[in-house]
């Protein structure tokens, strides 16, 4: 029985990982109908931007005013390289093939990594230790153990989890993002400035990238530039899994990846862990396309 | 109708003859033909030697310090007038820590820069794909660090400086019995390394024969993060310390989540952990960890001092293990160059098969007819964030 409760708290700090890249993947999908493979390198990019700054502070003791305004920051560059991506990317794709978007999102990724692993002008290819971030305890109840690192990923995502909930559903900004995912032509033209409000959803979901990068490094403390690749591709079958372009089913799919990976690995099947996440991924794909949050929509021919 | 092959070349025609003569030299370009001795027009032309191995990447705390032991040997080789007149030059080659990069860069350094000898990766993996290219060249290649038994079975042009995975496992599943009295012990094993899976075999086998038991064994891939649900998992089967046999990189990772999750017994490994980086990434964590290491200068003597200090001088670092073995490496194939007195592939490699304790910075340096070094091993346990000496195993 404590077993089976350390997993489920292994699982759920790994799977709220999962689900802050995957929120990325979905609200992307969700406005513009694309998976924005580059998601994934702006992950690992933002957990560059943590140790840098975390190099150019230089904090004595790590604390945990220090933590947020790292996170913070983080948070921002990511935004900005989010933007960047698309006005220089995908922006002169607007009126293509989605399939020309799909395949550019692969050549910025690819792009961002082979940048990142040059010695010159990016971080070069050797792993870096990353430091510690805010202050960590381990908790103790009765058997089972939790570092506060493990579980302030969970928090963190369900506090920016309710954030993003608030922002798509409670403001103006939210609603112009809703009507665009629904018809883009139509919400231009009842006044919306689709291009702001496209820029604006990539500066939200790289932002989450960002934080995710940041609390990914603090409880895996080596950072590479291919490190973005498998939970990348993790978070994407969450999202999937919840229900692409689905809020509440993207965070869902993260913790449910996450826990069945953990009781996979717990096991001797523990080498099939990643041909099990995605043998799921073709399951939901083959029983139930819309995800188990998504709703089917009948596309009128 | 079909003509005898040789039927148009044995004919008067002029330019058939031109043909067969233009056949005969590229048969002889073809077979690497050499000068017995370097072409004594070109004095100063160097010796050129290959290095191949992870210079960045995962592996390229293992593969940097090899190259650095290298570099150091060849420029003191140099600096005292190189060997048969001649200066070495080392030609460095990169496989960025991947599996699948060896061969090709392999294949450049044995038909582009047509090296007489190669210095292999600290890697078995990488010995495994690198090791038959150089055995079909007739090239010699040692490697410094490969541990597994299988590389130097490939052929008799594949040698090794450094102990093999029989003798580490053998020796730390007696340290693990013994020296600490642990019983019962877990393996957490990357399922994608031979090195990995091996030692965990030769430990078991030998920590079972001295009534230890093996409760839990569990696996994960290469380039792997999370190892929670592992550690949790031989927790829970009672296990009262790990075997982790793998690279610093995961090793520093698995130390942390250890004892993030309570762990606090001793954490065992192979001689893969010994980098500075499993401080860098365990952090704290990283104290109660043991593993053999090829070379530890506890009580220096005036060799190995001054070893340390021209190293240090150097680089500005203090060398591991691995740069050791790289540097008795370059000084054992200068040792065969001057022996054979001529720079055929196949005579430095009858002159290494022969070598006899040559005094390396690593010890004496005997090769047995499998072409192995019988070497000593040191096990060290980190307290405090610094490396310290347990004690040294004989073989």
């Amino acid at each position: 029985m404590t077993e089976f409760l350390q997993q489920l708290l292994n699982g759920i700090s790994l799977g709220a990982i999962y689900a802050l890249i995957a929120l990325g993947y979905t609200m992307v999908y969700g406005v513009l109908r694309f998976i924005n493979f580059a998601h994934s390198d702006v992950f690992m990019i933002g957990s560059y931007v943590g140790w840098f700054a975390l190099q150019r502070f230089q904090f004595q003791q790590p604390s945990f005013l220090g933590g947020i305004t790292v996170l913070t920051l983080d948070m921002a560059v990511c935004a900005l390289l989010g933007v960047l991506i698309e006005k220089l990317a995908y922006k002169p794709l607007r009126n293509r093939s989605t399939l020309t978007v799909l395949i550019t999102a692969i050549g910025v990724s690819l792009l961002i990594q082979n940048l990142a692993q040059n010695q010159k002008f990016g971080f070069g290819p050797n792993p870096k230790a990353f430091p510690p971030l805010f202050p960590s305890k381990q908790l103790q109840f009765g058997d089972l153990t939790l570092s506060t690192n493990q579980l302030a990923v969970p928090i963190v995502t369900l506090g920016l989890l309710a954030i993003l909930y608030w922002i798509v559903h409670c403001t103006r900004t939210g609603t112009a993002m809703r009507a665009l995912s629904f018809n883009a032509t139509a919400a231009s033209l009842v006044g919306i400035n689709n291009d702001r409000i496209i820029s604006f959803t990539f500066a939200l979901g790289s932002s989450l990238a960002g934080a995710g990068g940041v609390l990914y490094a603090m409880n895996y403390p080596s950072i590479d530039p291919l490190m973005g690749t498998m939970p990348g591709l993790k978070a994407f079958v969450a999202a999937v899994l919840g229900g692409i372009g689905n809020l509440p089913g993207a965070a869902l799919g993260g913790v449910l990846i996450g826990l069945v990976e953990t009781f996979v690995s717990g096991t001797r099947l523990s080498t099939f862990r990643d041909a099990i996440a995605f043998a799921i991924l073709i399951a939901i794909l083959l029983f139930r396309p819309a995800g188990l949050l998504g709703k089917l929509k009948v596309e009128k021919v | 109708m079909p003509l005898h092959p040789k039927e148009p070349l044995l004919t008067d025609s002029t330019s058939s003859s031109l043909l067969f003569f233009a056949l005969i030299t590229g048969v002889f370009v073809l077979m690497g033909c050499r000068p017995e001795v370097p072409n004594s027009s070109t004095k100063m032309e160097p010796i050129l030697i290959g290095f191949f191995g992870a210079l960045t990447g995962n592996a390229a705390g293992l593969g940097q310090y090899t190259e650095m032991g290298a570099t150091l040997a060849v420029e003191e080789i140099n600096a005292s007038g190189g060997v048969l007149g001649h200066p070495l030059e080392l030609r460095r080659e990169d496989n960025r820590s991947l599996a699948g990069e060896s061969a090709t860069i392999v294949k450049k350094l044995l038909s582009r820069d047509q090296v007489v000898a190669i210095v292999g990766d600290a890697n078995s993996g990488r010995c495994l794909e690198a090791g038959p290219l150089c055995q079909a060249a007739g090239i010699p290649m040692i490697s410094p660090a490969a541990t597994l038994p299988q590389v130097t079975e490939i052929g008799d042009f594949i040698f090794r400086v450094c102990f093999t995975d029989p003798f580490q496992g053998k020796l730390m599943a007696e340290f693990a019995r013994k020296n600490l009295s642990l019983k019962r012990i877990g393996f957490l094993v990357d399922a994608t390394s031979p090195y990995s899976l091996g030692l965990a075999d030769v430990f078991r086998d030998r920590f079972t024969a001295e009534g230890g038991l093996v409760i839990g064994e569990q696996r994960y891939n290469g380039g792997d993060k999370d190892f929670r649900a592992q550690l949790t998992a031989l927790k829970a089967d009672g296990v009262e310390a790990i075997f982790a046999p793998r690279y610093y990189h995961s090793g520093g990772l698995i130390l942390r989540q250890a004892r993030e999750l309570a762990l606090t017994f001793p954490m065992l490994g192979g001689d893969g952990w010994e980098a500075p980086e499993l401080i860098d990434v365990g952090g704290s964590a990283a104290d109660g960890a043991y593993f053999p290491v090829h070379f530890f200068a506890e009580t220096p003597t005036p060799a190995t001092r001054d070893f340390l200090d021209r190293f240090h001088r150097r680089f500005g670092k203090f060398p591991t293990g691995v740069s050791a073995l790289a540097f008795d490496t370059l000084q054992m194939i200068g040792d065969a160059l001057r022996r054979s007195n001529s720079i055929r592939p196949k005579s430095i490699r009858d002159e290494l098969a022969v070598t006899r304790d040559f005094p390396g910075i690593t010890g004496l340096i005997t090769m047995d007819s499998h072409h192995n070094a019988q070497k000593s091993a040191v096990i060290v346990g980190v307290k405090a964030g610094s490396f310290q000496f347990v004690s040294v195993i004989e073989p």
